[in-house]
């Protein structure tokens, strides 16, 4: 390597490290001031905690004791499951049944499905309330099958496009040797598409766990979530807000994001360029 | 085979189908309906034409001034986040030491909800302006590149990634061929590089587009609109207008569908740029 090629590289790796480090500092910020005393975090923001003002692990207790965050916490995690769950099997399952049977029906709802990806939420929002409201839908378990409807479209058109570019036979073999289509479907054809499944299981879950305004407008602060319960903290706080306890209920939100990307980064990241690629 | 399977509509598409229609398609046809009216609840709704329409654009300067502060906003930031973006694409794929932790690093913040985003920025943003002795809601434009910055810290990782998905696909003898023929490095980027990439530009500069228009929860998070609406974008001031006036629930769906027809023509229009690469290639 010549001189030249040295010293840029050297350039390059010190100028990454350092807008490394400018990327992670408003979650260092954030992370330092969830230990300081809610009176410090106004004045001094960017001081790292001293003897005065750290207060140890106050901020969380007293974050999670008046906000609520661990039924909301739970509540979040049982809904991102559950519609993870029901869209993966529901929209494989209807994935496979339109690409095959070819019908006019079939193709309409697939051009349906398609449609909905550009749709806005702000044009279905108020009707789509009044709807779920009507049919009962606005509880914990109620929502999942608001968020398999939502969810439909992308996760759709992403198996549509692999069950395109199986072959049939191993399905015909399949179904000549007596296994009825659900059988088929979960024995042979679900299997193969567990790359996809994958991929729309990540995306479903980055975008349900971090979903506000649908939780908000269905569940409301009765049935908060964690991005609704950051919202009610601030908006019903009206200036007085504790931002000591509001800092650990951020750090309280991030760490299981963090965690579940350091542990899956590989199909996180894999799954994000199929979708966008395919979407 | 096919006639096998046929019968089985009900079990494989009518679960998916039945929620779709009950959360989108029914909501999506009442909603073109109501705005046409006017309406508190949907039994109340009396047929009044364009009427809402023209309130919107007429007695309604919310929502212009929404309308306007979106396309800065999305202008903005899809040239912002698209030119980072790229630039990091073409250095973590120069075989530097670190490239994975890099990766990982500039990746994470686009994990990260978009109201939890919202607040983190604010109390940056804030603890920034205060050393000055005013925040975030004192003027629009400190409100605008907050957003900006924003966006840029959640999104330009995420474009970064589909860059470098890209760019890994140039073939390198192509690359190596252009040096040995004498080409410099801003020629081989210019004429091979750019050319080869262009599906994923096309996706990139769609993705930004659209997350910056139809950006929602950020918006709230950062500056709730403040001062006075003037940061609110347009899917904010639809909310605004549905959830903050009475009596405007018309207003509100007509601003909604003219934001679902400008979301439908960008798309429509991404949908016959890449088709028509898609041929050329």
């Amino acid at each position: 390597m010549n001189e030249r090629k040295r010293l840029s590289n050297t350039f390059s790796f010190s100028f990454l490290l350092l807008l490394s480090v400018v990327f992670l500092f408003p979650l260092y910020l954030v992370v330092i001031n969830s230990f300081k005393s809610k009176f410090n975090i106004i004045s001094e923001p960017f001081d790292f905690p001293n003897e005065n003002t750290f207060v140890g692990l106050e901020n969380y207790i007293n974050g999670i004791n008046s906000s609520g965050i661990v039924g909301a916490f739970i509540r979040t995690a049982i809904i991102t499951i559950g519609s993870v769950l029901a869209i993966v099997v529901f929209t494989s399952m209807t994935a496979w049944y339109i690409t095959r049977v070819k019908s006019k029906v079939n193709k309409i709802i697939y051009y349906l499905f398609l449609f909905s990806m550009i749709v806005p939420f702000q044009m279905v929002m108020f009707t789509m309330t009044d709807v779920c409201y009507r049919l009962g839908l606005n509880s914990v378990l109620g929502i999942i099958p608001v968020y398999l409807g939502f969810g439909s479209g992308l996760s759709v058109f992403m198996f549509s496009g692999f069950v395109k570019s199986l072959p049939r036979e191993i399905e015909e073999a399949a179904m000549i040797d007596g296994c009825s289509p659900i059988k088929t479907f979960f024995y042979v054809v679900f299997p193969i598409l567990k790359p996809t499944a994958i991929t729309v299981a990540i995306l479903n879950a980055m975008w349900i766990w971090n979903d506000f305004l649908l939780p908000y407008l269905l569940l409301g602060s009765a049935d908060k979530t964690l991005s609704v319960a950051i919202q009610l903290t601030m908006q019903g706080a009206y200036g007085a807000i504790d931002w000591g306890g509001f800092m650990s209920m951020l750090v309280l939100a991030i760490i299981p994001i963090v965690i579940f990307y350091l542990l899956c980064q590989k199909y996180i990241i894999k799954g994000v360029i199929d979708g966008a690629v395919k979407g | 085979m096919e006639k096998n399977i046929k019968k089985y509509f009900p079990a494989f598409v009518l679960p998916t189908f039945i929620s779709f229609t009950v959360v989108f398609l029914i909501p999506f046809f009442m909603g073109i309906y109501l705005s046409f009216t006017e309406f508190t609840t949907v039994e109340s709704a009396t047929w009044i034409g364009f009427e809402n329409y023209i309130r919107a654009f007429t007695k309604d300067e919310n929502f212009l001034n929404a309308l306007w502060f979106t396309i800065k906003f999305t202008v903005v930031s899809v040239i912002t986040i698209n030119i980072f973006a790229f630039s990091l694409a073409l250095l973590l794929t120069k075989a530097l030491k670190g490239t994975t932790f890099f990766r990982t690093v500039f990746f994470m913040p686009n994990l990260i909800g978009g109201i939890v985003l919202g607040y983190i920025w604010n109390l940056l943003i804030n603890a920034i302006l205060g050393v000055f002795g005013f925040d975030i809601t004192y003027d629009a434009d400190y409100g605008f590149w907050g957003l900006v910055f924003l966006l840029n810290w959640q999104l330009i990782g995420y474009m970064m990634v589909i860059y470098i998905a890209g760019l890994q696909n140039v073939p390198r003898d192509l690359k190596e061929a252009a040096k040995i023929d004498g080409a410099s490095s801003f020629s081989i980027l210019r004429n091979i590089t750019i050319p080869m990439v262009m599906p994923s530009v096309t996706i990139c500069l769609f993705l930004t587009l659209t997350n910056s228009f139809k950006l929602f929860d950020q918006n709230l998070a950062l500056t709730g609109g403040a001062p006075a609406r003037e940061t609110s974008m347009l899917a904010l001031d639809i909310y605004n207008t549905f959830y903050g006036r009475i009596g405007w629930q018309g207003v509100g769906q007509a601003k909604a569908v003219v934001f679902f027809l400008i979301v439908a023509i960008i798309a429509f229009v991404q949908l016959k740029i890449t088709g028509r690469k898609e041929v050329e290639s």
